[in-house]
């Protein structure tokens, strides 16, 4: 019998911590396919954050290092400026750890034209912490530091990053996708090889923004945590590319 | 060995590194430490390195964290509202046990402060400085060629022990000029290897790195582990000078620029024939304690000078413990005592012990 469907060579063979349903697992396995299709495992280094996807390391066979809340992409500077350009620098994080506390770290690589990728997850809250407020969390959203929903007066706005990406000239690439159908997973995979691509080719910053869920923390069931992405994440953050492509 | 070079401190740091094989430099703009910085922007590129100023110092020290991962020698330098910037970077460094070497050229604080020379942030460079139970090594240079020869020596410690080294000084030395003599370019093929560096995980197993560990029993070892490798280093690297101490029934205690002043100090009251010595830390973590402890018996009193409310004093008390009298004379906020003013202190705290 001939297997169709096998796990990526980039990845290990092991349970994912993530919670049940959180599309973590799947936007794991895309950046494993890609790197797996560009032939760069032995020469790709992966910035983990601070959040939920700490643990990204336990699930690639990748060089590795875990850096302090927010640091990822100058960190990940330090790592590509060491290196021989062949060597391929991802940042992974979520919207805690690169709207928040990280914001001006992501700005200035991106402005840099650092020649990095960013694979940044957007799920409108803290995971790891147990669901709090982040940047992108809805207005109206409840969060247990938002027990009576996002107000403007209070928390201002959901944060756009991947439009605000756009705007910087150093920028080769910056779009938003969603991973809940497999139409917009294999829109999510194509973006994120081209972000990877664009590293290999010297273009400069490459950012996929993924909107994700997180059943747990929004207190939902998984297909009502897929209904919130699809009817109300997408209506504040619509999908699509806003710089580069193919 | 070449010849004599006139050059300031804050330069001088610069360019040792590079003989030292340092070829990435990460930095944010703060006096009194500028020219540090500027010197390595028009010099690296010279040499293949790179030179990157930082949108701040948390990026600086982050930036430093990469490059360090990714194997380079690597280094910042910064002041004291800055340092203060790189705590959190520091306790990460020391526990993903990364080596890289941090010139703090010390001002005047608290907060904001001003720019001029101080020994403030003693304690918060010898006593860990963030969270978390860790130790840096730390220099207290008191002349522009022993700022040379300790940053050379700092890029070799901080691999040998894989931990961050920090160079204290502050903007007196920093902006002073000397003669000094540069040791020979490293050959960068003579660099200590890195097996445990990113560098992509081809043909071997991936290499992690970081100082995160869920499990208290693991991460206690881990801990245990990393004591382990600071007691060593509290045997082996302590560094300090003796000086007139043979004979000396009195002993100043002083580190760095005022290390170097106590030095004339001691000159002048030796010439009135008063028995005064001077010992000078140059390794602040690990302290001398052991050399200061063995004079206790001959000597009548000890005496600390700092350019602080007192910080090193804490570390000499220690020492001595309450068999001796340790006075304490210093000066927060960017003064500095001059030779006078301490050699009237010590005849003070003589004409104390006397009644």
């Amino acid at each position: 019998m001939k297997p169709v469907y096998l796990r990526p060579q980039s990845m290990e063979d092991r349970i994912t911590h993530y919670c049940p349903g959180c599309h973590h697992g799947i936007i794991h396995r895309l950046i494993g396919e890609v790197i797996d299709e560009l032939g760069i495992r032995g020469k790709t280094i992966g910035v983990a954050p601070i959040g939920c996807s700490v643990f990204i390391y336990a699930y690639f066979k990748l060089d590795f290092v875990v850096t302090p809340h927010g640091r990822a992409p100058a960190a990940a500077t330090g790592i590509k400026r060491s290196l021989p350009s062949d060597r391929i620098v991802f940042t992974y994080q979520g919207d805690g750890d690169l709207a928040s506390i990280g914001l001006a770290e992501i700005i200035h690589a991106a402005n840099r034209g650092e020649n990095i990728t960013s694979i940044f997850v957007n799920n409108a809250n803290y995971g790891m912490t147990g669901g709090q407020l982040a940047p992108t969390t809805l207005l109206g959203q409840i969060t247990t530091t938002s027990p009576y929903g996002r107000k403007i007066a209070v928390d201002g706005y959901p944060f756009h990053i991947a439009e605000l990406m756009s705007n910087f000239k150093g920028v080769a690439y910056s779009g938003r996708f969603a991973v809940y159908d497999p139409k917009k997973i294999i829109s999510a995979r194509k973006a994120i090889k081209t972000a990877f691509k664009n590293q290999m080719e010297g273009k400069g910053f490459s950012i996929v923004e993924l909107l994700s869920n997180c059943p747990i923390n929004w207190r939902v069931s998984v297909s009502d945590s897929i209904k919130f992405v699809k009817e109300n994440m997408e209506a504040e953050f619509p999908l699509g590319v806003f710089k580069g492509g193919e | 060995m070449g010849e004599k070079v006139l050059i300031k401190g804050v330069e001088a740091i610069a360019e040792s590194a590079i003989r030292a094989g340092c070829r990435m430099f990460f930095g944010y703009p703060i006096t009194p430490q500028n020219e540090t910085p500027e010197y390595m922007s028009r010099r690296l590129p010279q040499v293949e390195g790179i030179f990157l100023q930082a949108e701040s110092e948390i990026a600086a020290i982050n930036m430093v964290m990469g490059a360090s991962a990714a194997g380079a020698r690597v280094m910042t330098t910064t002041s004291s509202p800055g340092f203060s910037l790189m705590m959190e970077g520091m306790s990460y460094l020391v526990g993903m046990e990364l080596p890289c070497v941090v010139a703090n050229v010390v001002r005047g604080g608290p907060g904001l402060g001003n720019i001029a020379p101080a020994q403030s942030d003693y304690f918060q460079a010898t006593k860990g400085g963030g969270h978390g139970d860790y130790k840096t090594i730390v220099f207290g240079p008191s002349t522009v060629q022993e700022l040379v020869e300790l940053t050379y020596h700092s890029f070799d410690l901080a691999d040998k022990y894989r931990n961050p080294v920090v160079l204290l000084t502050d903007g007196a030395l920093g902006q002073m000029m000397e003669p000094v003599i540069f040791p020979e370019m490293r050959k960068l093929n003579t660099l200590p290897e890195k097996p445990w560096a990113l560098t992509g995980a081809l043909n071997r197993e991936k290499n992690i790195i970081m100082s995160f560990e869920m499990d208290p029993k693991i991460l206690e070892n881990i801990n245990w582990e990393l004591q382990k490798k600071f007691q060593k280093i509290s045997e082996d690297e302590v560094k300090y000078e003796e000086y007139a101490t043979d004979d000396a029934e009195f002993v100043i205690v002083a580190y760095g620029t005022i290390g170097r002043i106590a030095k004339s100090t001691v000159k002048a009251l030796r010439e009135e024939n008063i028995p005064v010595g001077l010992i000078r830390p140059i390794s602040l973590w690990p302290f001398p304690y052991g050399v200061i402890t063995q004079l206790v018996p001959q000597v009548e009193a000890f005496m600390v000078v700092e350019m602080s409310a007192g910080q090193m004093v804490e570390d000499v008390r220690l020492a001595v413990g309450d068999r001796r009298p340790v006075f304490f004379y210093g000066r927060p906020g960017g003064m500095v005592p001059s030779p006078r003013d301490i050699t009237e202190k010590v005849k003070q705290c003589l004409s104390m012990l006397l009644s």
